[in-house]
């Protein structure tokens, strides 16, 4: 049916629609609308809901509901538009709030009253105008601290599966996260998306129990808010997270889960639009509408602030491939990718060995920052545990005793590895000095010989002959070490 | 730029950055408009009657129908001049710093602001005298841009004729007229600036055999998988495989004389990394500053999408201009895939009938035309010169059956395919051996016999002892390596000393980022003097056993590290330890055996 319109003492109001499908509108016979203008649709009982225009033509917009479109009816129906694109409010006073998905007081406390209203889309940052990312943050997690440092500005996120532990481990790296030299503690904004109560719960309990709820943000749009208004979630946070940095100067941990729930909803429009679907049935423009969420982190000239980001996502089947942690990885500067296997055996933090990256790290690590042996430590602990798994693998098919002993001394470093530098407590907060200490004590269960990529002067200053190790002096039998 | 068209060119539809207009009946195919009131910089990309379709390369949030659509009668075009090398410009040549001074951090919608600085003045120097004849591409005069690059102001590739006047050695701007040329269609002003449309390729007398291979200091690059001065690369690779360390460190190290670097939908953080590192890098060769040959196009994935689409074609449209002068110009593209996915994304907009995974048809020619702008040239002015051209690949899931890596392979001569198992395993540059390839291996080998006799003969050795370890692993897989001779556990003990100690190169390493030509040669004829020393020694009854324990062998998986490029010497008396402790071994085994 065709719109008609009547004006109102707020505004040009459209009533009736042409079209209403999944999460869509149609709108006919519209005037002066913009591409991407924020739309306040009511349904037949006068209740407003927030929408955005995807398409606009002279006559007709296509309008994405973002609190789905149950209830709504072509013919009553009514629309405004409301003359920008979607807006939030910024103010300092926002901390130790509670908001839902679309930045609306969720904790029954006031709106905030502030006069500066963003845009949640944000702006690029000029390349020009970036400051590289340097500053080595101690999570105290050796997995983290000794092989996959993060630094400040960074954006690096953790790859899950379901029933693994992401919740506990992200938690405990806000916990603990902090600077070796300055006293500064982040401000946290924390966005969830499609995740259930309990997740959001075992959060705020967190962020009360270190005392951090009054330096934190939330953004709430849970399993059982409107799908679509997901997609506006992160930006949100993510707009806030810029005014604390940027214009507050504050150093911002944004937290965002989980981005699978964030990917599927964008499907879903997608799917409404008749978009020729990509992989899986995502859109062709995931990558790049992921970018326009994962670039809002770093640093920049003239501000003190940085936001590091921190993006959950699990994976699907675990399957690292999948088109969500894929475009993620190729965004992100590396990623935390936690392992099932290792989970099973018991080992907190599950964070996997080999898959797991962070490529600030080179920056941030080292003489100057850390401690001169921490990248060769790193790079040494890497490539020894990548032998590991070829061992294992061998020691598979043909049997442990049939291993050489410098493989079988090999299999002894990774359980030491695992069980002595990967796993430790939730609570237990390590300072780097500790991590790399460790790293040397389970490189040391290796003949000094093995270890090419440490340099002789720093074997001598940290290679210590553990006890207990059998002293490597014959050579080994039908190895393939390298 | 003048702006014509009609009043009654106005916006009809609005979908993210392609925007229909009506009223355009006197508009070009890839014309370059402005759009609403802050003039959003868009091309016309179809033509239907009088309505044009239009792709913006500016967000066009808030733009309605209605708004006015001008027309400036020009294809999207650079300006070419002194000013280009030490820059950074995004996908549509503003330059990044000029964008920041005006709007400060963020990049505001519908900044403009010039490619070059008309203001500053630089020292011409003319090479022609009036009366004198001129054709295209001939330099008129020179300007030092920078220590390392001669800028030569050339005869534009439409021009020829007599100079009526050219002016004196002396300081002029951009825009200052310098010499008349008296064509067949009257006078022509030329000035130290020229304009030229990025999808057409820039004239060149002919086409040349490749014979000079692009030096890297890559050891798998320059000594299995080389690269000829005017050839193609892909590099191919599942995330965090390494593409784009490995591009920087070709960028860094290569014997380029200019370098164009394209951010194509990648990170913010790794084109600040190249604008933080390269000012204080040292060129190897002549031991200045390496931004002081570097041109950077950036158009991060937070920026618009059609703009990274028109970023390769800016950037190679720079590397042609250089090699006009004369020079060897290197292109790095990170990532085609990217701008293939720009194309893609466009094409939807348009809603043209998609081909493989939802790419246009179209793809592949597009493919092919960009790798074609490559090469090795006669250019107008008849200098030999080249564009070498390296396009990352990021393929989904990191599985090359994809349409782009498939498609690009057609056009590449190289293969660098990234390994994600070995990038795991931290072993870098993650290119696997055996999955890469070079057809430029004949067109360089004269090039390096002159530079080493042996090369061809190492080189294959080398590869030949890799393929067998392969093999070998199949069996130790399944049996363990007990069960091999010591002659074949020898082969899985140097294929490993070649992984670590030649393969394996770390971008962080002091001495070992950038490996000169002979010391890659030197480090490859240490290992398999080890080899053949070794296949004698077992030979002669020596267990494998007493010659991995020999004290050389983990100096040779060291060497690369611990001595630099001018420690050549070094690496003489390492050859000569293996052939001491060898022999010694020998001998004792023959005592023993007497
Ligand atoms: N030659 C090298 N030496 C040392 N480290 C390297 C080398 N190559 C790659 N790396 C490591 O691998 C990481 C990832 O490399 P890089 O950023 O180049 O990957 P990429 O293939 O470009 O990934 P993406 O597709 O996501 O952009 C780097 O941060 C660095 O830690
Ligand atoms: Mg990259």
């Amino acid at each position: 049916m065709d719109t008609t319109f009547e004006v109102e003492d707020r505004g040009l109001q459209y009533v009736g629609a042409s079209r209403i499908e999944g999460p869509l509108v149609v709108v006919e016979r519209i005037r002066d609308v913009g591409y991407d203008e924020v739309v306040e649709i009511l349904d037949a009982a006068g209740h407003p809901r927030l929408g955005r225009v995807l398409d606009v033509s002279g006559n007709q917009a296509v309008i994405q509901v973002l609190e789905g479109t149950t209830g709504l009816s072509n013919k009553t129906l009514h629309t405004r538009f409301l003359g920008e694109s979607f807006r939030v409010p910024v103010s300092r006073q926002m901390l130790g709030r509670v908001f839902d998905g679309l930045g609306r007081p969720a904790d029954g406390g006031s709106p905030p009253l502030s006069a500066d209203r963003r845009d949640v889309n944000g702006m690029p940052i000029n390349p020009y105008a970036r400051r590289y990312p340097r500053e080595f943050i101690q999570t105290g997690l050796s997995a983290i601290d000794g092989m996959n440092a993060l630094v400040r500005g960074q954006k690096l996120p953790v790859f899950s599966g379901n029933g693994l532990p992401h919740d506990r481990v992200s938690a405990q790296i806000i916990r603990q996260a902090c600077l070796l030299e300055e006293e500064v503690k982040f401000s946290i904004v924390f966005a969830a998306m499609g995740v259930k109560h309990d997740v959001a719960e075992f959060f705020i309990r967190n962020l009360r129990d270190s005392g951090a709820l009054s330096r934190a943000i939330m953004f709430f749009s849970l399993a059982d808010a409107p799908s679509v208004e997901r997609l506006l979630t992160p930006r949100v946070a993510l707009t806030m997270a810029e005014y604390l940095a940027f214009d507050c100067g504050q150093h911002v941990l944004v937290l965002l889960t989980d981005m699978t729930n964030y990917c599927e909803s964008l499907r879903e429009v997608g799917t409404a639009r008749g978009e020729i679907p990509g992989r899986k049935g995502y859109p062709g423009y995931l990558y790049s509408d992921l970018a326009s969420i994962y670039e809002r982190a770093g640093r920049i000239e003239g501000s003190p602030g940085s936001i590091t980001q921190m993006a959950i996502l699990t994976m699907p089947a675990d399957d690292i491939s999948h088109p969500v942690p894929d475009l993620t990885g190729y965004i992100t500067e590396g990623q935390i990718v936690l392992d099932r296997d290792l989970f099973q055996r018991g080992i907190y933090p599950p964070i996997a060995g080999l898959p797991s990256l962070s490529r600030l790290m080179k920056d941030g690590v080292g003489k100057g920052y850390t401690r001169d042996d921490h990248p060769i430590l790193a790079s040494q602990l890497f490539a020894c545990y990548a032998y590991v798994k070829r061992v294992r693998g061998l020691a598979d098919v043909i049997g442990e005793g049939e291993l050489s002993s410098l493989d079988r001394q090999y299999l002894e470093f990774g359980e030491a590895f695992e069980t002595r530098f990967l796993k430790q407590d939730e609570y237990e907060n390590r300072s780097i000095e500790t991590t790399l200490n460790l790293g040397w004590d389970v490189l040391s269960t290796l003949p000094r010989d093995e270890l090419h990529r440490v340099s002789d002067a720093l074997l001598e200053k940290y290679y210590h002959e553990s006890e207990g190790t059998p002293v490597h002096e014959a050579p080994p039998q039908g190895s393939v070490s390298g | 730029m003048t702006v014509t068209g009609t009043m009654e060119s106005a916006a009809t539809r609005i979908s993210g950055p392609i925007v229909t207009a009506s009223g355009m009946y006197a508009a070009q195919m890839y014309e370059v408009v402005q759009v609403g009131s802050l003039g959003l910089v868009g091309e016309v990309v179809r033509l239907v009657g009088d309505y044009a379709t239009i792709q913006v390369y500016e967000d066009t949030t808030m733009l309605k129908p209605g708004a006015p659509v001008r027309c400036t009668g020009v294809p999207l075009s650079v300006w070419l001049g002194p000013g280009l090398v030490g820059n950074i410009y995004d996908g549509i040549q503003r330059p990044l710093p000029g964008i920041q001074a005006s709007s400060g951090a963020w990049i505001r919608r519908g900044e403009k602001v010039d490619p070059l600085d008309t203001e500053r003045r630089w020292t011409f120097e003319p090479l022609v005298r009036s009366g004198e004849v001129v054709t295209a591409g001939q330099a008129i005069g020179q300007v030092a841009e920078t220590p390392l690059v001669n800028h030569l102001i050339m005869v534009p590739p439409d021009v020829s004729g007599t100079i009526q006047s050219i002016v004196d050695k002396g300081d002029y701007r951009l825009i200052d007229r310098l010499a008349v040329v008296e064509t067949t269609m009257g006078m022509r002003d030329l000035t130290m600036v020229q304009q030229w449309p990025v999808r057409v390729p820039r004239p060149i007398r002919e086409r040349l055999r490749i014979t000079e291979p692009l030096i890297t200091g890559q050891r798998i690059i320059d000594t299995f998988f080389p690269i000829g001065k005017g050839g193609a690369a892909a590099i191919p690779g599942g995330f965090g495989t390494g593409k784009t360390i490995t591009q920087h460190q070709l960028a860094k190290w290569s014997n380029a004389d200019i370098v164009v670097f394209i951010g194509c939908g990648e990170r913010g953080n790794e084109m600040t990394e190249v604008l933080r590192e390269f000012p204080e890098l040292k060129d190897p060769r002549s031991g200045r500053p390496l931004m002081e040959r570097t041109i950077l196009i950036a158009n991060t994935s937070n920026m618009p999408v059609a703009a990274r689409e028109v970023s390769i074609y800016t950037g190679i449209t720079l590397a042609e201009y250089y090699r006009d002068m004369g020079l060897s110009v290197a292109v790095f593209a990170d990532s085609t895939s990217r701008w293939a996915e720009a194309l893609r994304e466009l094409a939807a907009r348009l809603e043209e009938m998609p081909a493989e995974e939802g790419f246009p048809a179209s793809l592949p020619t597009r493919l092919a035309q960009f790798y074609e702008r490559g090469g090795t040239v006669t250019t107008l002015g008849g200098t030999q010169a080249s564009v070498s051209i390296v396009g990352a690949v990021s393929p989904p899931g990191g599985d090359f059956s994809e349409p782009v890596t498939q498609h690009t392979r057609r056009f590449v001569r190289c293969f660098w395919a990234l390994d994600t198992e070995l990038a795991n395993a931290r072993h870098y540059p993650s290119i696997h051996w055996l999955h890469s390839y070079s057809e430029y291996v004949e067109d360089v080998g004269p090039w390096w016999k002159k530079e080493a006799p042996d090369w061809v003969d190492l080189r294959t050795e080398a590869l030949t002892l890799l393929q067998r370890e392969e093999r070998l692993q199949q069996i130790v897989k399944l049996v363990g390596p007990d069960v091999l001779p010591d002659g074949q556990r020898l082969v899985l003990f140097i294929a490993e000393i070649m992984k670590d100690g030649f393969l394996a190169q770390s971008s962080f390493d002091e001495n070992d980022m950038y490996c000169t030509p002979e010391r890659q040669v030197a480090l490859l004829r240490i290992i398999l003097t080890l080899y053949h020393r070794g296949r004698d020694l077992i030979e002669g009854g020596v267990p494998l056993a007493r010659i991995r324990s020999l004290g050389c062998v983990p100096q040779i998986l060291r060497a690369k590290s611990a001595f630099s490029n001018t420690e050549l010497e070094k690496l003489t008396e390492l050859a000569q330890r293996i052939t001491e402790e060898t022999e010694a071994l020998a001998k004792e085994f023959t005592k023993e055996a007497t």
